[in-house]
C-alpha cells in the first residue's frame, strides 16, 4: 500500500475526505463506508481518550487545543468578532442608517471625507462608515451563521437518513446529492439567488445553504456507514434498542465533531460567498442594517476613485474569515487521530 | 473498463437529465420570472399578458420543457431576453466559450505552476519559516474575496501604475484574425506578434485574480501529499539504499505524491467557472462568466439555463477525463 492519503478519483475524493473525518469521531468500527481508507482504526489519542474515564469529546479536544497557538489566534478573533456583533449598537458612534453626512454629497464628491467625529468619513449615502462596520459585523455574523445552520441541518437530515438505512433510500439521496454537485458550488448559489426577482436575506442564506446541504451529506452517511458495524451500536442491536433511538442516541453524537469542524470552516466560506452575492447584484438590497459583503458590493463603482470604501469592509470579511478558517483547521487537526504522530 | 465508462456517462447524463428539469421548472415557477425582469413594475397587465404569449410562458409548464427539450434537439435553445435580446442562448454560448477557455487555461497554468513546486518546498521545509509563510499565504488567498482581489489587482496595476490594460480582451485598433476565439492563441497561430502581446497584457491580471484560489488549494494538497509520501516505507527504503535525492524526489516522491494533485486540480475547475463569473465581470472580459453575471442581473433564464447545463457539462466531463486517466498513470487504480 503505498498509495499516499489522498483522493486519486472525483468520486473518492469527496468520501476519502468524509472518511478521515468519520475516523476522527473517535470510533474503532470500520464499516464500509471507509473503504480502503488509509487511517485505520481510530486508535490514536482521539480513540483512546474516548474512552477514558469520564473525560468528554469535547473536554479532551479542548485539553488539546488550548496549547494549539493557531486555534487560539483563530478562537481570539471569532471572539473578537462575536462579541463585537453583540455589543455594536452600543459602541457605534453614530446610528448606522442615518444620513447624517448627507449635506456634504455632492456630484463633484459622492463620498464624504473622513472627519472629527467621522474618523472612516461616510459612504455614498452620507452614513458613518465607521458605525455601519461595527454594527455590521451583526448582520454578517448572523448571514453566515444561518446558512451553514441551513446547510448543516438540511445535509445532516440527508446523510443520516441514507447512512442509517441505506438501501433504496441511500441510493435515491445520494443520487439527489450527485446532481447537485455537479454544478459547480458557487455557480449553482449564484443561480438559486438569481431565482429570486427580489433578493432578500433570506434568498442569500438559502441560496448558500443549498449549496453546503451535499457535503455535509456525504459525511454524514459517511460517518453513519463507518459505526453502523461497530460495537456500540451491535451492542444496543443485541439489547433490543430500536433503529431510530439507536441513531439519534448512539450513531449521532459520534458525527458531532466532524460535522463542526465542517461547519466551521463553511462559515468562513458563507461570509465571502454573500459578499460574492452581493456583488453581483443578488444580494440583499435592503441596506438599513449594514453587512460587509454588501457594503463591499455597493463600494464596487467607487473602487478606483474612494478605494477606501471598499477596503475596510474587504479587511472585515477577510479578518473574520480567516479566524474561521484557522479554527477550523486546528479543529480538525485535534480531532484527526492522523495528525497525533 | 469499459464498464465503467458507460456507468459514469449514464450516471452524468441521468444528472444532467435532472438537472434540466430542474433548472427549467425552478427558474419558472417561482415569483417575478422573466416577466418581472423584463417589464420591472410598469408594466400593465396587458403588457405582461402579451410578453408572455411571446416567450411561450402562458403555456403548462410540462409542455413548455417539452417544447423546450424538442428544440434543444433541433439546435435551437431559445432567444435571449437580456444578455443579448434575440440571439439563440446556444450562440451566445459558443461566442464565449472560448474567451472562459484561455483565460481558465492561463489561471490554472499560473496555479499549478507555482502551487506544485512551492507545496513540494513547503514539505521539504516542514515547520520552518518558509513552510509557515507558504502556509499563510494559501490561508489568506482563500479567505479574499475573489472580485475584491480582482479590484485591487486592477486599481494598482491599470489604475494607478497604468502598466497593464485595465479591461477588456483587447486594445481598441488591435483586431487580428479570428481562428479559434482565442486572442492570444489567434495572434501566435497567425504570427500576428502584436495581437498576441495585446491579448496576453489583457488577460495578466484577471488570471492573476482566479488563479488565487487554484493555487491555495493546489497547494495545500500538494503539501500534505508530500508529507504523506516522505513518510512512507519505500521512500525510507529508497534513501537508505543511497538513491540521490534528485531520483528519490522526481521518481518516488512527486510522481506518487502526484495523484492526489491530479484529481484536485480536476476539482478546481468548478472554482474556475464560479470564479470567472467575478472576474470576467470586473475586468469586463466579455466571456462566459460576464454573460452569466449579466443574466444574473437581467434574470435572463434561457440564456441562464444554458449557460449553467453547459457549465455543469463541462465540469462533470474534464472530471471524468481526470477520472479515467488514473487508469494510465497508476496501475493499482482499479476503475469500477
Amino acid at each position: 500500500m503505498g498509495i499516499p492519503n489522498g483522493p486519486r478519483t472525483w468520486a473518492e475524493s469527496k468520501k476519502k475526505r468524509i472518511d478521515t473525518l468519520a475516523a476522527s469521531a473517535g470510533r474503532s468500527g470500520r464499516g464500509e463506508g471507509a473503504g480502503d481508507g488509509p487511517g485505520g482504526p481510530a486508535t490514536g489519542e482521539a480513540g483512546a481518550l474516548k474512552g477514558a474515564e469520564g473525560v468528554s469529546l469535547l473536554a479532551a479536544a479542548w485539553r488539546r487545543l488550548r496549547r494549539n497557538a493557531v486555534f487560539l489566534i483563530g478562537a481570539a478573533i471569532v471572539l473578537v468578532f462575536v462579541a463585537l456583533a453583540i455589543i455594536a449598537p452600543w459602541i457605534a458612534p453614530h446610528d448606522p442608517a442615518g444620513r447624517i453626512l448627507v449635506d456634504q454629497i455632492r456630484p463633484s464628491n459622492p463620498i464624504p471625507q473622513p472627519q472629527p467625529g467621522f474618523p472612516l468619513g461616510g459612504d455614498s449615502s452620507g452614513r458613518d462608515l465607521l458605525s455601519r462596520l461595527l454594527v455590521g459585523a451583526r448582520q454578517t455574523l448572523f448571514v453566515g451563521v444561518m446558512a451553514t445552520l441551513g446547510g448543516l441541518s438540511g445535509g445532516v437530515l440527508l446523510g443520516t437518513l441514507a447512512g442509517a438505512f441505506g438501501g433504496p433510500i441511500d441510493s435515491l439521496i445520494m443520487r439527489i446529492v450527485d446532481v447537485m454537485l455537479s454544478i459547480p458550488a458557487l455557480l449553482m448559489a449564484f443561480t438559486i439567488a438569481a431565482m429570486f426577482a427580489k433578493p432578500t436575506q433570506w434568498t442569500v442564506i438559502m441560496a448558500i445553504a443549498i449549496v453546503q446541504v451535499p457535503i455535509f451529506a456525504r459525511l454524514l452517511r459517511g460517518s453513519m456507514l463507518a459505526q453502523r458495524r461497530s460495537d456500540h451500536v451491535l451492542a444496543a442491536r443485541a439489547l433490543g434498542v430500536k433503529q431510530a433511538p439507536i441513531v439519534i442516541r448512539h450513531m449521532l453524537p459520534n458525527s458531532f465533531g466532524p460535522v463542526i469542524v465542517q461547519a466551521t470552516l463553511v462559515i468562513a466560506g458563507a461570509i465571502i460567498d454573500a459578499a460574492a452575492l452581493s456583488f453581483l447584484g443578488l444580494g440583499n438590497p435592503d441596506d438599513r442594517s449594514p453587512e460587509w459583503g454588501q457594503m463591499l458590493g455597493k463600494a464596487q463603482e467607487f473602487f478606483n476613485t474612494f478605494p477606501h470604501l471598499a477596503m475596510w469592509p474587504a479587511a472585515c470579511i477577510i479578518v473574520v474569515a480567516l479566524g474561521f478558517t484557522l479554527m477550523g483547521e486546528s479543529l480538525r487537526e485535534a480531532l484527526d487521530p492522523k495528525s497525533q504522530r | 473498463m469499459l464498464g465503467y465508462l458507460i456507468r459514469r456517462i449514464l450516471q452524468m447524463l441521468l444528472a444532467l437529465g435532472v438537472l434540466s428539469i430542474l433548472l427549467f421548472a425552478w427558474l419558472r415557477l417561482l415569483p417575478g420570472g422573466p416577466v418581472s425582469a423584463l417589464l420591472g413594475d410598469r408594466g400593465t397587465d396587458e403588457d405582461r399578458a402579451n410578453l408572455e404569449a411571446a416567450l411561450g410562458l402562458d403555456q403548462p409548464i410540462y409542455v413548455q420543457y417539452l417544447k423546450f427539450m424538442g428544440r434543444i434537439f433541433h439546435g435551437e435553445f431559445g432567444p435571449s431576453t437580456g444578455v443579448r435580446p434575440g440571439y439563440d442562448a446556444m450562440e451566445i454560448f459558443l461566442d464565449r466559450l472560448p474567451a472562459t477557455i484561455e483565460l481558465s487555461f492561463l489561471a490554472m497554468l499560473i496555479a499549478v505552476s507555482l502551487a506544485i513546486p512551492l507545496g513540494y518546498l513547503a514539505a521539504s521545509k516542514r515547520g520552518r519559516l518558509l513552510d509557515n509563510g507558504l502556509i499563510a499565504v494559501s490561508l489568506v488567498g482563500v479567505a479574499i474575496p475573489v472580485f475584491f482581489l480582482a479590484f485591487v489587482l486592477k486599481y494598482y496595476f491599470a489604475v494607478k501604475l497604468g502598466v497593464l490594460p485595465p479591461s477588456g480582451r483587447n486594445s481598441i485598433g488591435i483586431e487580428g484574425t479570428r481562428v479559434t476565439g482565442m486572442f492570444l492563441l489567434d495572434g501566435v497561430l497567425t504570427g500576428e506578434w502584436d495581437v498576441a502581446w495585446d491579448a496576453a497584457r489583457h488577460l495578466i491580471l484577471p488570471a492573476l485574480a482566479l488563479a488565487t484560489i487554484p493555487f491555495a488549494v493546489i497547494f495545500r494538497i500538494t503539501r500534505a501529499s508530500v508529507l504523506e509520501v516522505l513518510d512512507e516505507d519505500y521512500v525510507r527504503t529508497a534513501r537508505a539504499k543511497g538513491l540521490t535525492s534528485r531520483v528519490l524526489r522526481g521518481r518516488h516522491v512527486l510522481r506518487n505524491a502526484l495523484i492526489p494533485v491530479v484529481t484536485t486540480i480536476g476539482l478546481q475547475i468548478g472554482a474556475l467557472l464560479s470564479g470567472a463569473v467575478l472576474t470576467e465581470r470586473v475586468f469586463n472580459v466579455r466571456g462566459l462568466g460576464q454573460a452569466l453575471a449579466l443574466g444574473f442581473e437581467t434574470r435572463d433564464y434561457t440564456v441562464l439555463q444554458v449557460l449553467v447545463m453547459m457549465a455543469a457539462l463541462i465540469y462533470i466531463v474534464v472530471n471524468l477525463i481526470v477520472d479515467l486517466t488514473y487508469a494510465f498513470i497508476d496501475p493499482r487504480v482499479r476503475l469500477g
